[in-house]
């Protein structure tokens, strides 16, 4: 087989996978996405713990007005089921349920929801080590747009 | 501060203006280094096949050292402790932490979406092992930040050397998970392909679960030597023979009872299969060669066990899934889960059921760095593993 062929098939198969991972999380590749979906973690407190009163998780509250957020027990021992959906765009307009809003909403609420599980976990959310001795290079580039998002994209 | 920095592929480099490490979660401390060892992984990650890592990455995951500051949260440990720290970060308070499978912790990951998207989820944090195992700075280096302090450091008993605990932060708890989850039963006979010291920790193991023999594969002598004599296992030299159907011929015919895999994506086989895979991944038709994997398959017992210690990053081809299939194989896999198991290792080492004190073979400043590399990479010199004593031999007494 021609190398360059070769080259091309492999490409679409196992070995890019790292490649388009990374392309995908830093935003240079199109991914179409339901917008009305779900994001869920499960915590592992009870669900009084994970809402008391009908309390937002901190995180969760500053995005009140912009979701709806449910909370319900996980099966077995594995604590609360926390789940959250976006229902106002966040210039606070129309409901949208099925309707559009911008990425970083969504990135913003992955987020949220990462911290809460972690604060209710934990009591805190963990840091990456600070500063960052990495170097810039035209070479890593996609992966420092990717770290930039790698906690409000992925599959939450 | 110093440190040893992953500066491209197949390039490491000594830097002297690391900033040191504070204090920036309420759970974490400041370990002073006193050993940090080189591991299988980092050659992975060296050679460039762990993917996001970064120019400028301080490396290293298997380390020791003495405490010199705490987080306000830390109850379990203070300033001045000597402790082993386990290469996997995590909470110990997530389901996954409570059920001990502390390397799929889900908070110890500060990068989930980088996994999530390569494996469906994410797994734990892991100390100077690229961005997609969060990021975190690597131990070769005069200081490091332990986040999950109470969880991940544990006291070193006194009467244990520096030399023999460190390597309950990483390989012998690895070793140990091998023969543990691999389900190792008074009577078994094991297989393990791989003499380094993951390896030799792995089949060390066995035997303190009862197995009756174990037999073990790796193409360099030396290594089979130390596996002969430290460990007492049998040892097959794959280059002078057919493994395969020596194993058969050891054991009656029915192959081993469990096979522990710990070589890892970059494994090497005799033949011309080998350069094929070799240019494959280098074509990254496939990103990872898996030919003891395969072999383990192939000569494990029906109804046998398989338990994948080597690190794996993405896809492999020619996976002999009819093998394991009709031969009604258990196949398991797991970053260690170290915090499970370290407090017990320690007391074994003290014991000296588990013989860590030889796994080091060189012992250099980290000024050497780059050299202790490459005489583990291409297995020179005698050499099993390198350990830097970043703070210099002193502080390692
Ligand atoms: N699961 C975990 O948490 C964990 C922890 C530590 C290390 N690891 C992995 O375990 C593996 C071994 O680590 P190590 O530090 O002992 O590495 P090492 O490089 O010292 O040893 C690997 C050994 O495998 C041998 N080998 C290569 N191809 C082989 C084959 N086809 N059959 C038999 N032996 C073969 C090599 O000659 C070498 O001696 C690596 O993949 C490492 O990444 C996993
Ligand atoms: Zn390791
Ligand atoms: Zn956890």
């Amino acid at each position: 087989m021609d190398p360059t062929n070769l080259m091309l098939n492999g490409l679409t198969r196992g070995g890019d996978i790292i490649e388009s991972t990374v392309r995908k999380i830093a935003g240079t590749a199109t991914t179409r996405a339901r917008t009305d979906r779900w994001n869920v973690v499960t915590v592992n407190r009870p669900p009084q713990e994970v809402m008391p009163d009908g309390r937002l998780p901190g995180p969760l509250a500053e995005m009140a007005s912009e979701i709806e957020v449910q909370v319900r027990p996980a099966p077995a021992d594995k604590g609360s089921e926390l789940a959250a959906r976006i229902t106002r765009p966040s210039d606070g307009g129309e409901q949208v349920p099925g309707g559009k809003h911008t990425g970083d909403q969504r990135e913003r609420l992955r987020t949220a929801l990462r911290h809460a599980k972690m604060i209710l976990e934990t009591g805190e959310v963990l840091e990456s080590d600070k500063p960052s001795t990495t170097r810039t290079t035209i070479t890593n580039l996609p992966l420092e747009l990717a770290l930039r998002r790698a906690q409000g994209t992925g599959r939450l | 501060m110093k440190a040893l920095c992953w500066t491209g592929v197949n390039e490491l480099s000594v830097e002297n203006d690391i900033p040191d490490p504070r204090i920036q979660n309420r759970h974490d401390a400041i370990l002073k280094v006193h050993l940090s060892s080189v591991c299988g992984s980092d050659l992975h990650q060296i050679s460039g096949y762990i993917p996001a890592m970064r120019e400028g990455d301080v490396i290293g995951h298997e380390f020791m050292g003495t405490i010199v500051e705490t987080g306000p949260d830390v109850q379990k440990h203070k300033v001045g402790d000597r402790v082993v720290v386990c290469s996997v970060i995590a909470c110990g308070s997530c389901w996954f932490c409570e059920h001990q499978m502390y390397s799929c912790c889900d908070n110890g990951n500060t990068n989930p979406a980088i996994t999530e998207a390569m494996w469906g989820t994410h797994p734990a944090g892991i100390f100077g092992y690229s961005h997609a195992m969060g990021g975190f700075k690597g131990s070769h280096a005069e200081y490091v930040r332990v986040p999950y302090a109470d969880t991940i450091a544990f006291a070193i008993p006194d009467g244990v050397e520096d030399e023999a605990a460190l390597f309950a932060s990483d390989s012998a708890p690895t070793g140990w998970m091998g023969a543990d989850l691999g389900g190792v039963q008074p009577g078994d006979i094991v297989a393990v392909w791989g003499c380094g010291a993951v390896g030799q920790m792995a089949a060390n193991s066995a035997f303190l679960k009862g197995a009756e023999r174990v037999i073990a594969m790796d193409r360099f002598d030396y290594r089979l030597e130390m596996m002969e004599r430290h460990i007492g296992a049998e040892v097959l030299n794959y280059e002078q023979t057919d493994v395969d159907l020596e194993l058969k011929e050891r054991t009656g015919g029915r192959g081993p009872d469990v096979c522990i895999e710990a070589v890892g994506l970059e494994s090497h086989a005799p033949g011309p299969q080998y350069r094929y895979e070799q240019v494959k991944q280098q074509l990254r038709i496939e990103t990872d060669r898996p030919h003891a994997v395969r072999d383990a398959i192939m000569a494990c017992r029906k109804g046998g066990t398989v338990f994948v210690l080597g690190v794996f990053v993405g896809m492999v081809d020619k996976f002999p899934l009819g093998a394991f299939m009709n031969k009604g194989l258990t196949m398991r896999g797991a970053q260690q889960h170290g915090e499970r198991y370290i407090p017990e290792l320690l007391d074994r080492i003290a014991k000296g059921e588990l013989k860590t004190g030889h796994l080091a073979t060189h012992r250099m400043s980290l000024d050497d760095g780059p050299k202790g590399y490459e005489l583990f990479k291409n297995k020179e010199d005698g050499c099993l593993r390198s350990v830097f004593a970043p703070n210099g031999a002193a502080s390692a007494a």
